[in-house]
């Protein structure tokens, strides 16, 4: 029988640990002046020294260092007085120098922490998760490989380089061993990662695009029997490209240690590779022997000693951690819990915030985004800050709220602006959806309808206050839904002797 | 009349007057090198296009009476360690066999800068690795003094080059004494400067933290004028030394060392020395104290372990360096018959484009640096290295400059010791400290062994950023020596130099 | 200490992706066993309390501006390529990728 999680997690405590490696957003590589730009012609962006040629020497990326640093004191770390770069020595045809310049026993920044909070049978629950470490690094080049002619039994398979990427500065973000997450490490995991990659992107040192590669998480999981307090072995998972793939991946991975453990077998220690579809994991490259990079520092670089005046300067600037923004935007909006998780796991906080600023009441900017926009976003399949901006929902926010258009009216406006045909001002000009609120024109319409049905005019006049809904309706038709619907109500009644 | 025979001082003062031009002084040396290079076999790669349209670009500008530098229009032999833009550059190995680079290294650039004339690229051990130019995968080059005999390595062709007057000033890299030793056993000048003084950029790795480009030549005054022109910061490289060159053309012509206190290390001046060696290094100190100098013995105890430390920590940094050399991106590639893996074509490309004494470091390194083995090699040849510079800061507190006999032995016979590397090692047993420690050191001839009338070579050793001081004593012993002897110590050189 | 081994010389010509034969190794463990004895004797000063020395300068802080500066061309960087198809260089198969 095999287990499923709920009943792994019963037998077994899964230890986490998770790796995170994300690419800075210098303008240049880590040692050299190559632009980092995405998407360029190949091999038209690097030079002797990010292609290794012989004789070239790495000179280190200033802007990188306090990037580093940055991400460092975001995750509350200590700044090492004294840091070093190491060889790396391995070799890869994606690795010029066939090692990788990284950081070894004295990296940037140690022993932080992050403070996330999952969903739990008992409510919200705190969590903490240990860093060890943050360490410097140099991305590699990327390979393509091209496979055999089909019908060729010794096919010509190759492979194809291209190390534009070769040298674009890595930060490496190493957690202790997590254990304690029980069943909702796969919760603490995603929670961790989500939280990191907005800590990031609010230090504006990455754009953290996991789906780019900008963000890399390798997932490390080991299980062991529950309150056995032992380790058991672990398997590092890569190819996580997702925040929804961290946490299916420690399922996928608790699922196929457990009942490999049920079976009396043991859990190699390996690489494995995540598998979309499937939520599950396959072995990666296998190695006969485990590698031996033969660390040294790096003669040709040296120590960075970080002044700690600056250090201060840094910590000084560090932007207000996304997790408190958001307990305080919750208090400032008093938002429930369930419509904030919402705002905050449909990724609209930002733009929500921003529309709010712009004038749009705080309410209405949430419903608008998450209702209406979210809807015409999800029928298009894309996300919804990419169908409009804040400004022109805030636009069409302010002009409800004067009484220009109704919700009605401006569903048809968000379409329209929507479509490319203009600003909400514009759509509105074009396609005449403007409130129809002067008293005359509507007077004229409100005696239309009472011509038209003059039965449910004199029940009204008896004080059957309902009835008058059938005759605002009827005038609303007739002004094409563009009457200010309470507008008509008021001065229908009144008409009727009621108001 | 100037000839190959004039010194480079001589030749720039000739270029100067007009009494001659750079394309027939290049002339001169280019015919000489057709005459005489089948013997010796100092060049790899002669460069005669290039270098007569530098010697043109030199004479146009002269005549149009722009300001040239000192050495513009003078030719110039380049160790093959270095890059040259679209020039071959071997490093006298198989595995570049062919190799144009598309970048100058910073030394050619500012030679070129300069309008110094570069003849052509000049042999050497296999990437610098080696004390007899034995270990060229295209040949050895033979001692100008005596063809049976080796020049000295890894730098043997640039001195021989020298000796044989097929240039009056040459470039070499030092990492363990392969300026100094050459210079030695041909009877010519060389200087490794102050770590960091010289700018690596462009100069092929073997070992990073001891490797140093250098001036080379017949007389101290030439390579002073040549070490002026190569020294100095560059922000390419990141061990450069960011201060200003030391004035030693000055320091060269001073010729007073009175008051100055020259110190005889005890740990290299005796024990299993050449009693000709010993006898001309004590007659060269009688002629210091006849010029005012003060003799003191100091004692650097440590230096028993230099060499040791120096074969832990070379082989391990040159097969780190050395790694990038995998067939992929430049450079030998055997083995690829579409079938074979990228690590097969790169165990076959290392296995064949590699000779045996690279091979043999490599895999030293390799042990040195693997886990379990660093503390107890790399590690502990790192500390003795710190106890080696204490040693020298201990020394220099007592004396301004240090000496010894540059090596133990004059020029041996080819084939010799190629069986032998622990006896082939001990050449560099005098020189090795200095890389170590990082200081300068040059060494200068001082007479001819009376048992071999072969060159032998007087070292001095300056402490670090202090270069200049080591020129000061080298020209004053210099001018002694000529003095004594009534001539040059080149005037001896048999028939081949052409007189 | 015990000499090397011909397997251990094996193992870190492996790591050092250099092909060697039989005899090759066993010259090479041979000649490495006598350079090693030699320099053994690091470990009799290197003392726990002296420290490392990785640079002979004491130089620390040393970095640049993060400024775009130009490239190679493709060309130039292809220039050496034993194999090249479309600016990209060709290598044999990758044993073992995913």
């Amino acid at each position: 029988m095999t287990l499923t999680y709920d009943q792994a997690v019963i037998k077994y405590e899964p230890t986490l640990g998770l790796e995170v490696h994300v690419e800075l957003n210098t303008k240049s590589k880590m040692f050299c002046g190559c632009a980092t730009e995405f998407g360029a012609e190949p091999n038209t962006q690097t030079c002797p020294i990010c292609l290794g040629l012989p004789g070239a020497l790495p000179v280190v990326n200033g802007r990188a260092i306090e990037s580093s640093i940055l991400i460092g004191l975001a995750l509350n770390c200590q700044i090492a007085p004294f840091s070093r770069f190491a060889r790396k020595n391995y070799f890869y045809p994606d690795m010029p120098k066939n090692f990788q310049t990284s950081q070894y026993d004295e990296p940037i920044c140690v022993n932080g922490y992050l403070d996330v909070e999952i969903d739990t049978d008992e409510g919200k629950m705190p969590f903490r998760v240990e860093i060890e470490r943050v360490h410097m690094e140099e991305d590699t080049g990327k390979s393509l490989h091209v496979g055999g002619e089909t019908g060729r039994i010794h096919g010509a398979d190759y492979s194809l380089l291209d190390y534009n990427r070769a040298g674009i500065p890595l930060v490496e973000i190493v957690t202790k061993i997590i254990p304690g997450a029980k069943k909702y490490a796969p919760q603490v995991a995603r929670a961790y990662v989500t939280e990191l990659r907005d800590i990031l992107r609010s230090l504006g040192v990455s754009d953290v695009k996991m789906e780019q590669g900008s963000m890399r998480c390798d997932v490390n999981l080991s299980l062991a029997l529950a309150g056995s307090g032992a380790l058991g072995t672990r398997s590092e998972t890569k190819n996580v490209n997702s925040l929804r793939s961290v946490e299916r991946a420690v399922i996928g991975e608790v699922i196929r240690q457990s009942n490999r453990l049920e079976t009396g077998e043991r859990i190699i220690q390996e690489t494995r590779h995540f598998l979309e579809e499937s939520g599950q994991t396959r072995p990666g490259r296998s190695k006969e022997q485990a590698e031996d990079y033969r660390y040294f520092p790096e003669p040709d670089l040296v120590p960075v000693v970080p002044d700690t005046a600056w250090i201060e300067t840094l910590r000084a600037q560090l932007p207000e951690r996304p997790s408190a923004r958001r307990k305080r935007l919750q208090a400032e909006w008093s938002v429930p819990d369930k419509e904030m998780d919402s705002l905050v796991n449909s990724e609209l906080l930002d733009v929500v915030e921003e529309t709010i600023s712009l004038g749009a009441e705080p309410a209405r900017a949430r419903s608008w985004w998450l209702g209406e926009v979210s809807r015409l976003a999800n029928e298009r399949e894309v996300a919804p800050t990419s169908l409009i901006t804040a400004a022109s929902v805030a636009e069409v926010i302010v002009l409800i709220e004067s009484g220009e258009l109704t919700d009605k009216l401006a569903r048809q406006v968000i379409e329209g602006v929507i479509a490319g045909e203009g600003s909400a001002k514009e759509v509105i000009e074009k396609r005449g959806l403007k409130v129809v609120s002067d008293d005359g024109a509507l007077m004229k319409a409100i005696e239309s309808a009472i011509a038209a049905s003059p039965d449910t005019a004199e029940r009204v006049r008896s004080g059957n206050i309902p009835a008058a809904g059938a005759l605002i309706g009827a005038v609303m038709k007739s002004t094409g839904g563009q009457a200010d619907a309470a507008k008509v109500r008021e001065l229908l009644l009144k008409h009727l002797g009621q108001g | 009349m100037t000839n190959i025979h004039s010194t480079a001082t001589q030749m720039s003062d000739a270029l100067s007057a007009g009494t001659i031009t750079s394309v027939e002084l290049t002339e001169q040396h280019l015919d000489q090198i057709t005459k005489v290079d089948k013997q010796v076999h100092a060049f790899l790669h002669v460069d005669r296009e290039n270098a007569l349209a530098q010697a043109r670009d030199v004479d146009a500008k002269r005549k149009s009476g722009q300001k040239l530098s000192a050495l513009a229009g003078v030719p110039l032999a380049l160790k093959d360690v270095l890059a040259q833009k679209g020039v071959p550059t071997t490093c006298g190995s198989k595995m570049l066999e062919g190799w144009r680079p598309p970048y100058d290294s910073t030394v050619v650039a500012k030679l070129k800068q300069a309008g110094v004339v570069i003849l052509g690229k000049t042999n050497m051990d296999e990437f610098a690795m080696g004390s007899s130019t034995e270990n060229s995968a295209y040949g050895p080059t033979h001692n100008p003094w005596d063809l049976t005999r080796i020049p000295g390595g890894s730098g043997g062709g640039s001195a021989a080059a020298l000796a044989s007057f097929e240039a009056p000033l040459a470039i070499g890299t030092d990492t363990g004494g392969s300026i100094r030793q050459p210079a030695a056993v041909t009877g010519t000048v060389g200087v490794k400067p102050t770590y960091g003084a010289v700018s690596r950029y462009g100069l092929v790795a073997f070992s990073s933290s001891l490797d140093q480009a250098g001036p080379c030549a017949r007389t101290v005054l030439d390579t002073a004028l040549l070490h002026e022109v190569i020294a100095g910061y560059d922000q390419m490289d990141s061990t450069s030394i960011n201060a200003p060159v030391p004035q030693v053309v000055a320091a060269a012509k001073k010729l007073d060392v009175k008051g100055l206190k020259i110190g005889v290390v005890k740990e290299l001046s005796g024990q299993g020395y050449q009693s000709g060696v010993l006898q001309r290094f004590n007659e060269a100190l009688d002629e210091l104290v006849k010029a005012g100098a003060e003799i003191v013995e100091v004692s650097c105890p440590n230096f028993e372990y230099a060499l040791a430390a120096y074969y832990l920590i070379a082989p391990s940094e040159a097969s780190s360096n050395l790694a990038r050399f995998d067939s992929m991106r430049y450079g030998l590639r055997v083995g690829d018959d579409g079938k074979a893996s990228a690590e097969e074509v790169m165990n076959l490309t290392r296995h064949e484009g590699f000779g045996a004494e690279v091979k043999r470091r490599i895999i030293l390194g390799t042990y040195a640096l693997s886990s379990g083995y660093y503390d107890a090699y790399y590690g502990s040849a790192q500390k003795v290295r710190t106890l080696l510079i204490r040693d020298y800061q201990a020394a220099f507190a007592k004396a301004d400059v240090l000496v010894s006999p540059t090596c133990p032995t004059t020029a041996f016979k080819l084939g010799e010791n190629v069986d032998n590397p622990v006896a082939m090692y001990l050449n560099d047993i005098a020189t090795i400290p200095v890389n170590m420690a990082g200081i300068g050191a040059m060494s200068l001839p001082c007479g001819l062994a009376p048992e071999d009338g072969l060159p032998v070579g007087f070292q001095i050793m300056s402490p670090a950023m202090k270069d200049d001081l080591m020129y000061q004593v080298g020209g004053t012993l210099e001018a002694a020596l000529v003095n004594k002897w009534g001539k040059t110590l080149l005037s001896d050189i048999p028939v081949l130099a052409g007189k | 200490m015990a000499g090397i081994s011909r397997d251990e010389v094996a193992h870190l010509a492996r790591l050092a992706r250099i092909e060697m034969s039989d005899s090759e190794l066993d010259h090479l463990a041979t000649q490495l066993d006598s350079i090693l004895v030699a320099v053994a004797s690091v470990q009799e000063v290197a003392q726990a309390d002296v420290s490392p020395t990785s640079h002979p300068l004491p130089l620390t802080n040393v970095t640049r501006e993060d400024f775009v500066r130009p490239s190679l061309s493709s060309e130039e960087a292809l220039s050496g390529a034993p194999a090249q198809v479309e600016d990209r260089f060709k290598v044999p198969q990758i044993l073992g990728e995913e």
